[in-house]
């Protein structure tokens, strides 16, 4: 591991001083410390934020808060995340293991950089780490990479479970800096790679993610997580799905349905939600939503078969939110 | 590169090392990589003396600005411990090369494997992932901390009841993940016990004997034993 220098601020002011280009901020640590030991990241200098006052769960009138330094594992367990909230529990009980869901932030979580194994190896190539040396995945072993949102400089999928269920619910996180507050929907916090798939999100230098805000949805209550992968826990999706839906009678009266371990970033898919949303609640209309899913997929040597794969993880997801009647 | 103005009257400036020389092996260090890196070295080096003054003190690790090491102290199987240290060493070497517990395992080194599981705070976490300056001011416990005196903690006794081992590497992790997961109430079924260990891998494949023996010491700990 290369030397850095190390500071703990105590508040957020101090926190998002300008310590400069290569300086990073450390919570959880979990993929920071793992990518410095690969020397992937090379930060001089690291601000460990752990105490300052983001912290807390609440449910309010408008929805669920979090703070961003809350442990996945606390967040996961809380009752009223599980009783109203299934779908961001399930994502974050089939994150990682129980040590690195106690380790780790909720923002952290959300900034976690991909798991494409030329990324992770410095002595290939890569866009993302390296900008303009290439991707050696595209003609290379891109099994588990992305077939949505593509370019030619980056196939990488986008590693989180959480994301994909906070982008399905329309969760926004509140971004502050020294100068100033923000909120971003976290849809459009990501990026797709384009010419720059090193510019993953629209964090800013020294701006911090301190809560994340999912709003009050009657579809919550009905939601759920389903990732499907090569072994049945710790390990990344192969394709996943967060799916909630409201239903009135035999009708669907809304639906709120993202994809992960497909797209370059926690895929939202708004057709298919609009092909949902006052249907009759059966397999047909499942299935003829879940077609939209893989508009303009782009397949690679080895990963076609996510197209039907996260096709037919959609169906089974919606049609055990069927059951929960 | 600097810190942000407002903050200059918390920062305190290093000696200058420019034509002198190094002090230590840590800021010769320091200094190639800069030079590596292609950055000037006075700035890494000006940034070494970043600390908050008043944040520092008590609670804080403090900031050595001769040799760029943090003095730390926690504390360990209910020990107290202080110990200077470079920034980049990880709780897991801390407590193997520095604190001679060397119950602990190193497996990949990566937070892959669940060798170096390891309790902050009565949590389990993993010590390869964990600087030791982060673990300023908490508790620590390792595997050598159950035990009181000759009589082993419950999931140690089921271990050996069970035969929940083979080559052993694994067993001192497999063990503190195992307390953690019985005191999270994950040991509902074969299939929650098996989902909730996950983290922990046995290359011997001891799985079902571990599965047993933490529903064995589940059972005592619930009566009380």
């Amino acid at each position: 591991m290369r030397p850095f220098t190390y500071q703990v601020p105590s508040s957020i002011q101090k926190a998002t001083s300008d310590f400069g280009q290569d300086a990073e901020f450390i919570a959880g640590g979990t993929t920071l410390i793992d990518l410095m030991k690969l020397e992937v990241m090379t930060p001089s200098h690291l601000v460990d934020i752990n105490r300052l006052p983001i912290r807390g769960i609440q449910i309010t009138a408008d929805g669920l808060r979090i703070g961003a330094l809350e442990k996945m594992g606390d967040v996961a367990e809380h009752p009223e995340v599980v009783s109203k909230y299934p779908v961001i529990s399930q994502a974050l009980l089939k994150s990682a293991s129980a040590q690195l869901r106690n380790m780790a932030s909720m923002g952290g979580n959300l900034l976690q950089r991909t798991r494409c194994g030329y990324f992770r190896d410095v002595s290939t190539p890569c866009n993302k780490r390296q900008p303009g040396s290439g991707c050696p995945a595209i003609d290379g072993w891109n099994r588990t990479h992305a077939i949505l949102g593509t370019s030619s400089s980056c196939v990488a999928t986008h590693p989180s479970d959480l994301a994909v269920a906070l982008v399905a619910l329309d969760a926004s996180i509140l971004l502050q800096d020294r100068n100033q507050d923000r909120v971003l929907k976290l849809d459009d916090f990501y990026r797709v790679p384009g010419e720059t798939p090193d510019k993953e999100n629209q964090l800013n230098p020294g701006e911090l993610i301190t809560e994340i805000r999912v709003p009050r949805l009657p579809s919550a209550q009905r939601s759920v997580y389903l990732k499907v992968r090569d072994r049945e826990s710790y390990e990344f999706a192969l394709a996943s799905v967060a799916a909630a839906l409201d239903v009135d009678g035999d009708q669907i009266r809304d639906a709120r349905i993202a994809v992960g371990g497909v797209g370059t970033k926690p895929w939202n898919l708004p057709k298919v939600r609009d092909a949902l949303i006052g249907k009759p609640l059966n397999q047909q209309t499942f299935e003829a939503a879940a077609k939209l899913a893989t508009e303009g997929a782009q397949p690679l040597r080895h990963n076609a078969f996510k197209v039907e794969l996260v096709q037919r993880t959609i169906v089974r997801a919606l049609m055990n939110l069927e059951t929960l009647a | 590169m600097n810190r942000h103005p407002n903050d200059a009257s918390e920062a305190r400036s290093l000696p200058e090392t420019d034509g002198q020389p190094v002090s230590s092996r840590r800021q010769f260090i320091s200094r190639l990589a800069a030079i590596s890196a292609g950055i000037t070295v006075a700035a890494p080096l000006a940034r070494s003396a970043i600390a908050e003054g008043t944040d520092l003190e008590g609670r804080f690790p403090r900031q050595d600005p001769e040799g760029g090491l943090v003095e730390i102290s926690l504390k360990v199987n209910g020990r107290p411990e202080k110990i200077k240290i470079d920034p980049r060493v990880t709780l897991l070497d801390t407590i193997r090369d520095r604190l001679d517990l060397t119950g602990t395992k190193k497996g990949c080194d990566r937070g892959a494997c669940g060798a170096c599981t390891v309790h902050i705070n009565g949590k389990r976490v993993l010590s390869c992932l964990t600087l030791a300056v982060m673990a300023h001011g908490e508790e620590v416990t390792t595997v050598e901390g159950l035990a009181k005196g000759d009589e082993l903690h419950p999931v140690q006794a089921a271990f050996i009841s069970c035969d929940g081992f083979q080559c052993g590497y694994c067993t001192p992790g497999q063990i503190m993940s195992a307390i953690g997961c019985i005191n999270e109430g994950h040991t509902g079924s074969d299939t929650e016990i098996q989902e909730f260990m996950s983290g922990n891998l046995c290359r011997c494949g001891a799985y079902p004997n571990i599965v047993d023996a933490i529903k064995m010491a589940a059972q005592r700990m619930k009566s009380g034993g």
